[in-house]
């Protein structure tokens, strides 16, 4: 699978993406300038986190109008695989492929940890490689990291089942404590309606290495290898690596509001 | 407006002395214009000549096998780390502009230090920071403002830093009175290069075109490197002008373009605009060329119109480049500095005339020998004071053990700084085996394939108390901090902060301590490599502590040897190599009853490394969980660190045994040379008898517990400590002060 890792002045997890992917068997990466309008050869996009433009006017809110983003705009249309990692998110947010917005953390500081998401359906291409409830241990680093939607969006984002990750505690609870940002209902990934485009907060990059600490962040780019529509029997026990199953059944989401 | 008329006060405002001056006539052979004042002004300052401390800094080791650049060659010096890659770091100060701006002084303070790295033609890969501020704690107007200087640096640390996608990944934060009004905020940045990459920054070639690349110029930052070697007043406030604006993102822009201008060949010499911008570039690079420079203002890139050509050339506006292109090699250039949409002009020329030559529209405004400018700035042998040694203190102290560990915990420089290094992006390049919080910081340098260790080091009570034994513990402090994280000690950049040396007894401050760090990087094989050095650190309350801070750099072999301070599963045993100890001069136990007094501890070499050498070794023999360098607050502070900085806190139960110490000296003092290591229980009998064999002298304390408790015995008595009350002293007492 050969991933497009798209490269706007600013972006400063591009090198980390390509490191990651290309160390990963069956995926291969590759640089697309922010000033390229083509994808041709590629398998799926990566839009990777950083300060496209500074994010002098609002994170994400310059980068859409780069030539490349038309591009990724007609590659997500075609139903082609687009993930958004972090301000890569806020990118595919402003640009209109995903619903809501990223707004200044509650707190008002730049947060970087590990944190733990739990996965909420695994039926997708973005999770396949994990269970829903599975706990996964992925870093964040921004500052504009809280997810925005109004009620309706909110609503038709449950409804819909696009809500792939929340911040949850580790026992897999949904709770307040467990926000770092203020998220709405804890969002921390959601993915369109479609199902081609995902985005997320946390940056599964940085947490592919036993040296780093966590191993999790693999799980969202292995379901992507094992192809997006791949569909499993529920009952099937969990494949071993990377993968790290909740001690509970998953609770009820209960909004946090 | 015609240009002021040259008088003794207008000479006197541009901080140069009447001899200064007669030294400027006769190198000129006639009277300066006004812009040339300003330039001879700037470059002249302590700032970028060190009058007043080169004397003392060429006491430095600056050689070794691993130098491939020395200090004072260029922007920053370069170590080899084997298998053809290098490392070029530094350390600098930004302690001025942060103490009238605080987000902008410690932004740009970040922006320098990177640009000194990417000049070297290296890739920067991580940053530390050394902060000192005054007290946070209270509602005094003094905690307030101290507060919002603190707050201030963060932000601005953070701001640039995350921004331009260079990780933070660990440093110091001190407060003491010492620092109301002038903090401190020394950066420290490290770019790996293979050898050949090494560039310099002369300006070599005659007729070779001369580029502007970068930000516009515009008139913030005017007079910085002057303004920094002054002492600041109540009146600095009114300095906020000399204080320049950052810009993250073109410093990204500027960083890949040139890493890609200086890999495309097309590059005879590359030189940054920090302090004294234009100037210094422009007169630098002319002088390391032993050639000419001749460049026209009114073709460089600007912000503002109307700038005269004394602004254009003493402005520090940020992100900017002088680039020395190959003739020929234009149209390439150009290309790449399109591509990261950089303003970019070609301003000039390499000349073969040793001159100094800025035009404006083809009229000469100033005309300088480079070299006299750039290396003849005038020298001083400033007065030290006698040398007085501190008073012996009575070592009779009483205090309550329990209440005693839980205020050395909730000190802001013992308690932890999560605070603070949660809003730096400290995992950016998927580097940071080590989170901060730690001895040292370890990063991947996952291009080379490399393991570095860093750290930064100073106790400025010592060093006030004692200058010499002060920096030369910085030095071991650091060397040990390395060897608890599995490193070996590369080289050395120190940042040198002392008060008005015209003072005789800051003057002697510095000698002592350059003197004490020479010693001490000699006997650890640390060269130093380059560094910075901030004098006129005054408020109006008196000078600061003399802070001489150590940036140290070490390499460790094996990724299997990466080790870190906290204790990680029940049953360890928890071991002491070193001594005991008894010395509490200048402890932080004394500052807490508001005193600093008494000798600092005894710095013994040999004891030094033969526990530092012990250490290592156990580390490689794979026999060691968790190894922690004893330092403020002493083997108490150590064990709750030990428990505490871990991802989950781990509890432990230490017995010393008959001692027949004083508690309050057993547990607190802050005698050098320890380290407290956890080992797993079957290997605590051969782990001792290693250390027994190898000479140095160890004991056990005690075993890690699945209780969630510090439980401390000596000498018939027993503390208790439940780690919840721990953590919320040590853990979250910054927040607290900082958040409400």
């Amino acid at each position: 699978m050969k991933f497009a890792v798209i490269r706007f002045p600013g972006s400063n997890c591009d090198q980390d993406c390509i490191h990651v992917l290309n160390a990963l068997p069956g995926a291969s990466a590759d640089y697309v300038w922010h000033k390229d309008s083509s994808l041709s050869g590629f398998d799926a996009v990566v839009v990777p986190g950083g300060f496209s433009y500074g994010d002098y006017l609002r994170c994400g809110a310059i980068a859409r109008f780069s030539p490349i983003m038309r591009a990724v705009q007609d590659f997500a249309a075609a139903g082609g695989i687009v993930i958004g990692i972090c301000n890569g998110f806020q990118i595919l947010c402003e640009s209109g492929l995903l619903p809501g917005a990223l707004v200044r953390n509650r707190g008002l500081h730049f947060v970087c940890q590990h944190i733990t998401v739990r996965v909420e359906h695994h039926d997708t291409a973005f999770t396949n490689a994990t269970w829903t409830g599975t706990l996964l241990n992925i870093p964040i680093a921004h500052g504009e990291g809280c997810y925005f939607a109004d009620d309706e969006t909110l609503h038709r984002l449950q409804i819909n089942r696009q809500v792939l990750l929340r911040y949850a505690d580790s026992q897999g609870q949904i709770t307040d404590a467990a926000n770092p940002n203020g998220s709405r209902q804890n969002i921390a990934g959601i993915r369109n309606e479609a199902g081609n485009v995902f985005g997320l907060m946390p940056h599964p990059e940085r947490a592919c290495d036993p040296l780093l600490g966590s191993t999790d962040g693999k799980a969202i780019f292995q379901s992507l290898l094992d192809g997006p529509a791949r569909s499993r029997d529920a009952e099937t026990p969990g494949r071993g690596d990377a993968v790290n199953l909740s001690v509970s059944p998953p609770p009820p989401v209960a909004p946090a509001l | 407006m015609p240009d002021p008329a040259i008088t003794p006060e207008l000479i006197a405002k541009h901080g140069l002395t009447p001899e200064e001056y007669a030294r400027v006539q006769s190198i000129l052979g006639r009277d300066p214009n006004f812009t040339e004042l300003g330039v001879f002004s700037v470059m002249w300052s302590e700032h970028c000549s060190y009058k007043n401390s080169r004397l003392e800094l060429k006491k430095f080791p600056t050689t070794g096998e691993k130098v491939l650049v020395k200090a004072g060659e260029e922007n920053a010096g370069v170590i080899d780390i084997g298998d053809g890659w290098a490392v070029a770091f530094k350390m600098e100060s930004h302690n001025h502009p942060s103490a009238v701006e605080p987000f902008q002084g410690a932004a740009t303070g970040v922006g320098g230090i990177i640009r000194d790295i990417f000049t070297m033609g290296a890739r920067p890969v991580f940053s530390l920071n050394s902060l000192r501020f005054g007290n946070i704690a209270g509602d005094s107007a003094e905690a307030k403002t101290n507060r919002r200087l603190f707050a201030g640096v963060v932000s601005g640390i953070s701001h640039y830093g995350n921004c331009i996608g260079i990780p933070t990944i660990g440093g110091e934060v001190y407060f003491d009175d010492s620092y109301n009004g002038n903090p401190l905020v020394n950066v420290f940045c490290l770019g790996i290069l293979r050898h050949e990459q090494i560039a310099r920054g002369g300006a070599v070639g005659v007729g070779n075109p001369v580029f502007y690349v970068g930000a516009e110029t515009g008139r913030d930052g005017l007079a910085g490197a002057a303004f920094a070697s002054r002492d600041l007043t109540e009146e600095s406030k009114e300095d906020r002008p000399a204080v320049q604006v950052g810009d993250p993102f073109r410093e990204k822009l500027l960083l890949e373009a040139c890493l890609e201008l200086l890999a495309s060949g097309c590059v005879a010499g590359i030189q940054d605009m920090g302090a004294a911008g234009l100037t210094c570039s422009t007169c630098e690079t002319a002088s390391r060329g032993g050639t000419g420079v001749e460049i026209d203002l009114a073709l460089v890139p600007k912000r503002e119109t109307g700038m005269t050509p004394y602004e254009t050339l003493l402005s520090e506006s940020q992100e900017r480049m002088l680039v020395i292109v190959k003739k020929g090699e234009e149209a390439k250039v150009k290309e790449i500095f399109e591509k990261w949409d950089l303003p970019y002009a070609h301003i000039g020329e390499v000349k073969d005339d040793g001159f100094m030559r800025v035009k404006e529209n083809g009229v000469t405004v100033v005309e300088i020998p480079a070299r006299a400018l750039a290396d003849d700035a005038p020298v001083y042998q400033r007065v030290a004071a006698l040398k007085t040694p501190p008073e012996e203190i009575d070592c009779a102290i009483d205090c309550d053990i329990a209440d005693t560990l839980n205020a050395l915990l909730a000190h802001p420089s013992i308690a932890s700084k999560r605070w603070v290094w949660r809003q730096y992006d400290h995992m950016v390049r998927l580097g940071a085996a080590v989170l901060p919080g730690s001895d040292a910081a370890v990063f991947l340098v996952r291009e080379a394939n490399k393991i570095l260790a860093a750290t930064s080091d100073c106790n400025a009570v010592y060093c006030k108390q004692d200058p010499r034994e002060g920096a030369k513990i910085a030095v071991a402090e650091a060397a040990r901090n390395l060897a608890c994280s599995g490193a070996v000690p590369l080289a050395v950049t120190d940042n040198l902060n002392f008060g008005n040396p015209h003072k005789p007894e800051n003057f002697l401050q510095l000698r002592e301590a350059v003197e004490g760090l020479a010693e001490a990087c000699r006997e650890f094989g640390t060269p130093v490599t380059g560094g910075n050095v901030s004098l006129y650190n005054e408020s109006p309350a008196g000078s600061i502590d003399p802070t001489p801070t150590v940036g140290m750099v070490g390499l460790i072999a094996d990724a299997r040897h990466i080790t870190t301070q906290h204790f990680k599963s029940k049953d360890d045993v928890i071991l002491l190599i070193g001594e005991l100890g008894h010395e509490v001069g200048a402890s932080h136990l004394l500052l807490l009853a508001g005193k600093k007094k008494g000798p600092p501890p005894r710095l013994d070499y040999a004891k030094e490394k033969a526990v530092q050498d012990a250490t290592r070794a156990l580390i490689r023999m794979g026999l060691v969980q968790s190894a922690h360098d004893c330092a403020e607050g002493g083997l108490a502070v150590n064990l709750a660190e030990s428990c505490l900085s871990g991802p989950g806190p781990v509890g432990a139960e230490i017995n010393f045994g008959g001692t027949g110490i004083a508690p309050a000296i057993l547990l607190f003092n802050e005698s050098q040379s320890r380290i407290v290591i956890s080992v797993k229980k079957q290997n605590a009998t051969a782990v001792l008898a290693l250390l027994e064999w190898r000479g140095v002298p160890a004991r056990k304390l005690g075993v890690v517990s699945k209780n969630p408790e510090l439980k401390i015995a000596a000498d018939g008595s027993e503390w208790n400590w439940s780690l919840a009350d721990l953590e919320k002293f040590w853990g979250r007492r910054i927040e607290e002060l900082m958040e409400g």
